[in-house]
């Protein structure tokens, strides 16, 4: 299976110790060894933060050019069986829960499309009499080719779940595994069967094994030491790109932001931290989509869209219903950046980025309506 | 500078032997000046990327139509059925059959897929499709491709976006001595010298994107790939006067017979 077995002290204190010569060394390299990656997320590569910036921003011009992909997000549920201290969907939680019928996502969906966007996410919790394949499968299909790339950020389906979503036009799986550690993990996921952390990692392989053309990853970023959640991600991305060879990788960094459960980070992430753990996953994982949502403020992503992310959202709602009605409430997590679209990709042409809305084709898969 | 012959493909002739992609540019806007800056007449555009559903595309409403012939491309294609669904798209909303195939399964260094792009060659040829396929600098493959019908091979000279030159350049020889159809190297081409160092090696023409998208001044940098691929172009018209390893007086062993001439 391909998931990271990491000692997880042992690496911890690799990173510790890492001396401002190992940072060079590893500055240096074209391809990083474990050594070089935990030297990278150091203490002593804390010093050196525009060093590491300077190469991850020439990386990343070098493989994907100057460009920025834009996604938006369309939450279909804030049902959940899980119990999650982080999460505003927490089972436990009084807030609105709904599941969009088929009529809302479209309406929902065609909000997001005259914002620009064709490149659609479809979020939602873990409700499995709710969110089904069959669910998925009749949004796919009444979406028709109204987006050229969705995906899903939901899942919990086995692999021959996964198989339909493929068929039915799905291209992308994200699935964070949230943290890396599992005495963490344990703690955070109080009930519910997410509680099992290996019943977590095994969505991914089994989303791999389906064909999802782009695994997304992440740890949800406060819960545990961002170096050692860092560490696990550029290993299980190494790992499932070997299994997965026509699969692409993609990051994401979602840090902990205030949301319904009131949950405080027990391990904040600076900003400097998340530059330095994003740009190091750079460096480990050369070809991946580093993606950027809406949690971080306006004035950071700004900061941050030249230094190594290749895809981020805009203007995103993460309620069911959000698009139509910005007061639906019941949001999964408060949104920092609320720029509109159109004002998020004007800030990217003043840096010199095309903002792209489109870079795949519902043509290349089989569901993606006939070809003329 | 002087003409040099027109090359020919599928009948139709260019003047410029060097086509350009139009991914990975900060704009729209500096891709059409980097392509006119470029001078060349065949530029590709990935369909996964422009928007052939009829509304208006950046892309393609910022390149002056009339300069130059399109070449869909069917980058993001991972086997041989999604590449020709993609061409048949392409052939339907652009109006031109002429198609660069790309087959890349493996997302990181976008090699192409020999197995794959062969089927989906023998396939768009029935097609009726004129077919540039983009391949690994295979000479056996590149005879493959151009008995299946193929207008003309495309071998990279090293993994796109590398930026390193001719890595292939043995066996781009030996592609370019054996060539029935002309062989434009695509893919890993950093510097015009690269460029100019593949034309002069034999091939017919280039195809460059990523040096020029993302140099400092895209404007500036296809400017400069132009006058390389000119020059190279020129030169092996000229004939080139070889190479030899020692320096050597004109006629050190018979200028005798001229002595006291």
């Amino acid at each position: 299976m391909p998931a990271p077995e990491l000692d997880l002290a042992a690496v911890a204190a690799s990173i510790g110790a890492a001396t401002p010569a190992d940072v060079a060394r590893a500055l240096r390299r074209d391809a990083l060894d474990a050594r070089d990656l935990a030297a990278l997320l150091s203490p002593a590569a804390g010093e050196r933060l525009e060093d590491l910036a300077v190469r991850s921003a020439a990386l990343t011009r070098r493989r994907f050019g100057r460009v920025m992909q834009l996604y938006a997000p369309l939450y279909l549920s804030s049902e959940c069986v899980n119990r999650c201290t982080y999460c505003g969907f927490s089972q436990e939680l009084s807030i609105p829960r709904r599941t969009l019928g088929l009529d809302e996502v479209e309406a929902e969906a065609d909000a997001v499309r005259a914002q620009g966007f064709r490149h659609l996410l479809l979020v939602a919790g873990e409700a499995p009499r709710a969110v089904t394949v069959p669910y998925l499968e009749a949004i796919a299909a009444r979406l028709g080719r109204r987006f050229d790339s969705l995906s899903i950020e939901t899942g919990q389906f086995p692999e021959e779940g996964y198989r339909r979503l493929v068929q039915a036009g799905y291209d992308g799986l994200t699935i964070y595994q949230e943290t890396y550690v599992p005495e963490i993990y344990r703690e955070v996921h109080v009930a519910g069967p997410k509680r099992a952390y290996e019943r977590r990692l095994a969505f991914t392989d089994a989303g791999g094994r389906a064909g999802f053309r782009t695994l997304g990853i992440g740890a949800l970023l406060g819960l545990a030491p961002w170096p050692v959640e860092a560490y696990s991600l550029a290993l299980h991305g190494r790992a499932l790109a070997r299994a997965f060879w026509r699969s692409r990788i993609a990051v994401s960094f979602p840090r902990i932001r205030p949301a319904a459960g009131g949950y405080a980070p027990a391990f904040p992430v600076s900003d400097a931290d998340l530059v330095q753990m994003i740009c190091a996953l750079r460096l480990a994982l050369p070809d991946a989509e580093l993606v950027l949502s809406t949690r971080e403020p306006a004035a950071l992503r700004d900061q941050l869209v030249g230094l190594g992310i290749t895809r981020m959202s805009a203007g995103s709602r993460t309620s069911p219903g959000g698009y139509q009605d910005a007061d639906a409430g019941g949001e999964q997590f408060a949104v920092h950046d609320d720029r509109a679209p159109a004002a998020v990709a004007r800030m990217l042409e003043g840096r010199g980025l095309e903002p792209v809305w489109k870079d795949f084709d519902r043509a290349f898969v089989a569901a993606g309506g006939s070809t003329p | 500078m002087a003409a040099t012959t027109p090359l020919v493909i599928a009948g139709v002739p260019f003047q410029s032997r060097l086509f350009v992609g139009t991914g990975k540019f900060p704009s729209a806007r500096v891709m059409a000046e980097a392509a006119a800056a470029a001078g060349t007449e065949l530029v590709t555009v990935a369909v996964r990327r422009v928007d052939l559903s009829g509304a208006r595309d950046e892309t393609l409403s910022a390149l002056d139509l009339s300069r130059y012939r399109l070449l869909p491309n069917t980058s993001g294609a991972r086997d041989a059925e999604e590449a020709v669904r993609v061409a048949k798209l392409a052939r339907a909303a652009c109006g031109t059959s002429w198609v660069k195939l790309e087959v890349t399964p493996e997302p990181n260094h976008l090699l192409p897929d020999p197995v794959e792009t062969l089927k989906a060659a023998e396939q768009l040829v029935k097609l009726g499709f004129t077919v540039l396929p983009y391949m690994n600098a295979d000479p056996v493959l590149a005879r493959r491709l151009a008995d299946a019908g193929c207008a003309t091979v495309m071998p990279l000279a090293a993994p796109i976006g590398t930026n390193r030159g001719l890595q292939t350049r043995d066996q781009l020889r030996i592609i370019i001595e054996q060539a029935t159809v002309p062989v434009v190297v695509d893919a890993g081409l950093g510097m015009p010298s690269h460029a100019a160092e593949a034309i002069e090696l034999g091939a017919d023409a280039v195809l460059v994107n990523t040096a020029i998208a993302i140099a400092g001044d895209p404007v500036a940098m296809a400017r400069a790939f132009r006058g390389a691929v000119e020059a190279a172009a020129l030169a092996v018209q000229a004939g080139p006067a070889g190479e030899s390893l020692s320096a050597r007086a004109s006629s050190p062993l018979t200028g005798f017979l001229h002595a006291g001439a």
